[in-house]
């Protein structure tokens, strides 16, 4: 019933329509929100004097081509030690302009989970003190986690699809 | 004559240089890594250095990346257990655990009690091993060998005990979705019972040489701290934050596995600093040894797997007997088994912190996206703040005491 | 007094007297060679934890000689690639082997320096010897100590049996001209 609070407090806050796709997953609360929402619901959330979402767990992309409009996404893992509840927030911008605000002002631990959104998926965090790849060699000129590029290495010679059937 | 270049570095008493010698004051930069003996794993730090004292450091990490959620997104669901072995690979059998237990979340399976109490025990088994390394590695990174080489036994012996189980000695691929694949053997209940007998002898000779060392004290005391509220922003999970003083242990806030059965305590340290974190992994091997005497004196009786046909793997003897664990068997193996659309989040403890895994399913044979959350890559973000103002020496021991796993910070 | 435990290891065909012992050069260069290896671990992941299990006092590779590791290139006679090497990598470890003095051996440890391992994916080098020549190769994911064991056995049966100048022979030449290297 904890989720229920904050499913109120959120749509109290940012209304109806800025809080959408409400669902659950074995109990944690799921929401969607636009872009512009992410930084002011994140702050209110970690300001709430009930909620206290003061630890962010993990920052993931997420890429869905079918979407139009609507490709790139981020999921938020926001946790509550002291009320120990979890919530995922989750954002979705396209892909032409996949830009998305940084809250590394907040969490000095999205610095390195927004690198990998961007090394992975091209995901643009404005405002974020560095960033460029970080897993990937710096030379590599695509996003390597959309769906639309392979596993293996483009280059590769010997392991062609014809004996592995493919 | 003489020609003072200041360079605006804070650790710097001015006074040397004013007092009339032709003193340069410049920072000099050192290159720790990627191949260094004192880094457990290949990352690099570019530190910009004062004389002996470190200014500043630039990381670069990426030069394992083996790309694990890219070819997650490939394998069918059981294959992906190998993957896991190799993310943090001195406590395999815990990845594992926390694998299939996501995907019993995915798929609704209800594993048996027998089976649960069988995994706590492989688990804490595993974290013994993470901490042993951890501990003796730390110990020698500051001169004292010896520790290595008598700990290290105790972890060779916990290898036997996974052999039994399962075949392997490191990467493990432990276990299947709904419960182990075999129960355990009588050699595995008397090496288990052996290890609860003997291993605390060793562990105090261990904390005999080292912990009250004054040596090893003064090397770890006040050196790579950090408080309890950078700690959390810095998303730090596991020893580490516990050494900063915040008792966050998923095992006692998100129980999963029968661990609420078990009655244990999780240390706590008060400074945060490397003394503190090594205090805290040596106490939880006591704790973990704990866990693994409660497991084995209630282990109850019963299935050591769950009744889920369509995602455990038969016995042999029935595929070839009966045609539906044949047809199951073919199935399970060739990867054709569909997995309801979803999207499920679940951690473990791990050796090093919350060891996450977020899968999203769209109902396909393979994960539409599987993120590990890996505590190695988000609390080694903050070694630069940890070791500013250090010298080089202490950098070293506080990189070893963080525990930072290459497989884990690079996928 | 014998001690029928004790192997007495062969000594190299030669010539035996009161107080002396003549046998070839080589051969003697040879043993010498093989017994005092000192390797470069060059350990990346998992296979790095089988090399420390093969250091600790179980499987113990000081008995054949490699006591001393070396972590400086300049130092070392063997270099055992240990673990995935990834692209971003690949440099690192042809710049390490650049860095070995002659003679030096590589032993390539586990799956994933042979070959790419279980990941054949954009990121990781399909094998070590791309870029180095390689004179053993372990299989195994990890290998077993004893298997890394062998490996390291077998690069002292090379190390005993080289002429004393390997670098000047024209097939090592092509060799390392195939790789680029002078």
């Amino acid at each position: 019933m904890m989720n229920e609070k904050i499913i109120e407090a959120l749509q109290a806050q940012f209304g109806e329509e800025g809080v959408y796709g409400i669902g659950e997953s074995h109990g944690i609360l799921q929401v969607t929100t636009a872009v512009e929402n992410i930084v002011p619901m994140i702050h209110f959330l970690y300001a709430h004097p009930v909620f206290k979402f003061q630890f962010l767990t993990d920052l993931a992309g997420i890429h869905f081509p079918d979407a139009k409009g609507q490709e790139l996404g981020v999921i938020y893992h926001l946790h509550s030690l002291e009320n120990n509840v979890r919530l995922w927030i989750k954002a979705y911008a396209p892909i032409e302009a996949p830009t998305f605000p940084t809250i590394t002002g907040l969490f000095a631990t999205a610095n390195w989970m927004e690198r990998e959104a961007f090394d992975f998926y091209g995901i643009i965090f404005e405002g974020h003190p560095n960033l460029t790849r970080i897993l990937n060699m710096d030379e590599m000129d695509y996003h390597p986690m959309r769906k639309e590029y392979p596993l293996e290495d483009a280059t590769r010679h010997d392991k062609i699809d014809e004996l592995f059937g493919r | 004559m003489s020609e003072i270049a200041l360079v605006n570095s804070p650790n710097v008493g001015l006074d040397k240089t004013q007092k009339g010698g032709p003193y340069v004051n410049e920072l000099s930069t050192l290159n720790l890594g990627p191949t260094h003996p004192a880094t457990h794993g290949i990352f690099q730090n570019i530190l910009t250095m004062d004389g002996e004292t470190i200014v500043d450091a630039e990381q670069t990490v990426g030069y394992i990346h083996r790309a694990f959620e890219k070819i997650a997104e490939r394998r069918p669901f059981y294959q992906i257990t190998t993957l896991t072995d190799r993310m943090n690979y001195c406590s395999a059998p815990i990845n594992n655990m926390g694998w299939h237990m996501t995907v019993e979340k995915l798929l609704g399976i209800e594993v048996p009690k027998r089976a649960q109490y069988m995994r706590v025990i492989m688990m804490e088994l595993a974290r013994l091993t993470d901490h042993i390394v951890c501990n003796s590695i730390l110990a020698v990174d500051t001169g004292a060998l010896t520790g290595f080489l008598y700990v290290y036994q105790w972890r060779e012996f916990i290898y036997e005990i996974y052999e039994e189980m399962c075949g392997a000695r490191l990467t493990t691929n432990m276990g299947r979705f709904g419960g182990m694949e075999r129960d355990f053997t009588p050699v595995a209940i008397e090496k288990i019972q052996k290890l609860l007998k003997e291993l605390p002898a060793a562990l105090k000779e261990f904390e005999g040489l080292v912990m009250r060392n004054r040596i090893f004290m003064d090397r770890t005391q006040n050196v790579g701290g950090i408080s309890a509220e950078r700690a959390l922003n810095y998303g730090f999970t596991g020893p580490n934050l516990r050494a900063a003083g915040v008792d966050y242990d998923v095992r006692a806030m998100n129980p999963y596995s029968s661990y609420e059965d078990f009655e244990f305590d999780v240390p706590v340290g008060t400074k945060g600093d490397t003394y503190d974190r090594f205090l805290v992994r040596e106490e939880e091997m006591w704790q973990s040894l704990r866990i693994i005497q409660q497991a084995m004196d209630n282990l109850p009786e019963g299935a050591y797997h769950a009744d889920a046909p369509h995602y455990y793997l038969p016995k042999k003897q029935d595929v070839y007997h009966n045609m539906e664990a044949l047809i199951y068997h073919f199935k399970i193996v060739m990867g054709e088994i569909d997995a309801p659309v979803g999207e499920v989040y679940h951690s473990v403890e791990g050796g090093n912190g919350e060891l996450g895994f977020h899968l999203v399913s769209d109902g396909g044979r393979t994960p539409y996206r599987l993120k590990f959350r890996r505590p190695g890559f988000i609390y080694y973000q903050a070694f630069p703040e940890m070791i500013k103002g250090t010298t080089l020496s202490d950098a070293i021991v506080t990189m070893s005491s963080m525990n930072v796993i290459a497989g884990e910070l690079d996928t | 007094m014998s001690n029928s435990t004790v192997q007495v290891a062969e000594a190299p065909p030669g010539v035996e007297g009161a107080g002396f012992f003549a046998t070839s050069l080589d051969s003697l260069v040879g043993l010498a060679r093989a017994n005092s290896l000192w390797p470069l671990p060059f350990a990346t992941s998992c296979c790095g934890i089988e090399f420390m299990s093969t250091m600790a006092s179980h499987y113990d590779i000081g008995r054949f000689g490699a006591e001393r590791l070396s972590f400086s290139a300049r130092q070392a006679d063997v270099l055992m690639v240990m673990g995935t090497i990834s692209k971003k990598m690949a440099p690192v470890v042809k710049q390490v082997y650049l860095q070995m003095a002659e003679p030096r051996w590589v032993l390539s440890v586990g799956a994933c320096a042979c070959s790419g391992g279980i990941f054949d994916t954009y990121s990781v080098l399909q094998g070590i010897d791309r870029i180095i020549p390689v004179d053993v190769y372990v299989p195994g994911c990890p290998p077993r100590p004893e298997q890394i064991l062998d490996g390291f056995m077998q690069i002292q049966e090379l190390a005993k049996k080289e002429t004393t100048r390997r670098r000047n022979e024209p097939e090592y030449k092509a060799l390392l001209a195939s790789y680029g290297i002078e």
